[in-house]
């Protein structure tokens, strides 16, 4: 078996133009939902906002305007074979440098504080908030799911106990989706996370967010849990921009994983339309 | 699709909807009396962009007593934090930002002259008393439509607070820039109401 070399100023290039794309290409899955629901949307006032919506996907493709101001905080997924190997310097910094490039030459919003209380602003939009996972093979995969803060301040962790079951986590969900009202910029992209522990419980609900819009679960059971439960989202009457309607949500997708026999925490990732994610293979 | 086309935009050819108005800031009280929670609107005009940082520094001013950087009389306040222009660009993306974070400030302006405000979310108890009391109204602008916002966004000029960098003060001339009364100055409250017609639970 061999080694593979990757030189991380190919990392740090792959991240620039992910940061890039991220924030002003809208998924297209996400931008054909979009238009369905402005079709569909009940509410006059919910029309007008999501075909602003789908003009604003168009012209932000078109003149490389970022879809929202908020160009959110850097999220990195690093997907690494275990026979790779890096040369030319850390991956780590690799990452964050491109980060720094991509938010400074792409014209993006510097978010970032360097300390949470002290609050100044670091300036190039670093450091990334960097999940790393190890594989079998030679490959190596990068994601890019720049976060905005409306979004990931209404997200919520619930660490319910096993006996409230499916209609816990289904409250849970729509407690954090009625909570959120106005604040997440609804229609939203929600992401569940069942089961794990507190850190892996919110993990799996910011990977729910990575599957391909409209791809239900590979479980019958769950993917029959995300239709339902969708559907409940969309009968809360929130609409978009929180202005009322039938179009809460967009998407939702669900990742389960195994648990304590005495626990069933439940992560709710909420996320605008501007459900961004961006990957590269090197 | 044509009827449910959104309609607002600086491109000729595009006319607004009938139940759509359009609206020239400043407005006096007369135009914020007539404007009801639900009301579709373009607005046309100046106004200028504060966000928290400099919320706290127009506050600290009036509170020692001195002028402010620019005529709070009748004007009105986008809540918003663009992204950076791109060459040949007035501003780069500017979609409201989350308004709540200004309810600590608002009332303060209201009381110097402040008429309307732009942003998202919904607004605390004392904002809404203020409102009714000053004859304010408060509009949304869709989050999350910074690209279709920034066209609406003609010329900007830098007023006060550079050293705040995206939280500088700004003065905004926009064109046809949508937006939908939330409050109006009775405090009926859209975010409150509407959804409750939409709503199927159970
Ligand atoms: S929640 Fe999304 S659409 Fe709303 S301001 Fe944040 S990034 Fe933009």
């Amino acid at each position: 078996m061999s080694i593979r070399e990757i030189d991380v100023s190919a990392v740090r290039e792959a991240v620039a133009r992910l940061c890039v794309k991220a924030n002003t290409e809208l998924d297209p899955a996400l931008y054909e939902a979009l238009r369905k629901a402005s079709a569909a949307e009940v509410s006059p006032v919910g029309r007008s906002i999501l075909c602003q919506l789908v003009e604003n996907a168009g012209i932000a493709r078109a003149t490389g305007t970022p879809i929202c101001q908020d160009t959110g905080l850097a999220v990195v997924f690093a997907t690494v074979g275990q026979d790779v190997h890096f040369t030319g310097g850390s991956l780590e910094e690799a990452i964050h440098a491109g980060v720094a490039e991509g938010y400074t030459a792409g014209y993006l919003r510097k978010s970032v504080v360097g300390d949470p209380l002290r609050r100044t602003n670091t300036g190039d939009n670093t450091p990334a908030i960097i999940h790393y996972r190890v594989v079998p093979g030679d490959g190596f995969e990068i994601t890019v799911a720049p976060k905005g803060i409306g979004s990931e301040n209404m997200s919520r962790l619930f660490m319910l106990k096993p006996s409230q079951g499916a209609d816990g986590i289904r409250e849970a969900v729509l407690t954090a989706v009625r909570e959120a009202g106005a604040s997440a910029c609804p229609p939203l992209v929600i992401g569940v996370g069942v089961g794990g522990s507190f850190e892996k419980c919110a993990q799996l609900a910011k990977e729910a967010l990575l599957r391909p819009i409209g791809q239900n679960s590979a479980d019958p059971f769950w993917a029959d849990f995300e239709r339902d439960l969708l559907e409940r989202v969309n009968r809360l009457g929130i609409g978009p921009q929180g202005l009322g309607g039938t179009t809460t949500a967009l998407w939702l997708a669900v990742e389960p994983y195994a648990t304590h026999i005495g626990g069933l925490p439940v992560a709710v990732c909420l996320n605008c339309h501007v459900a961004r994610h961006e990957s590269a293979v090197l | 699709m044509k009827d449910m086309k959104y309609t607002a935009g600086t491109d000729n050819g595009r006319t607004a909807e009938p139940e759509t108005r359009r609206l020239h800031a400043p407005f006096s009280r007369e135009v914020i009396r007539s404007l009801h929670a639900g009301d579709t609107v373009l607005i046309s005009g100046t106004v200028y962009t504060a966000r928290d940082a400099a919320h706290k520094r127009l506050c600290e001013a009036l509170a020692a007593g001195e002028a402010l950087p620019f005529d709070i009389r009748n004007a009105v306040i986008y809540y918003v934090g663009p992204t950076p222009p791109r060459p040949g660009q007035v501003l780069g993306a500017a979609g409201p930002t989350t308004s709540g974070r200004m309810d600590a400030y608002a009332p303060t302006l209201m009381d110097a002259g402040l008429a309307a405000m732009i942003g998202k979310g919904d607004r605390s108890e004392a904002v809404i008393d203020s409102m009714r009391k000053n004859t304010a109204v408060y509009f949304a602008a869709t989050g999350g439509a910074g690209a279709l916002l920034s066209k609406c966004i003609i010329a900007s000029e830098t007023v006060c607070y550079e050293d705040l960098g995206t939280e500088a003060v700004r003065r905004l001339t926009v064109q046809d820039f949508p937006a939908t009364v939330v409050i109006d100055c009775e405090g009926t409250d859209l975010y409150k109401t509407a959804p409750a017609q939409y709503r199927k639970e159970g």
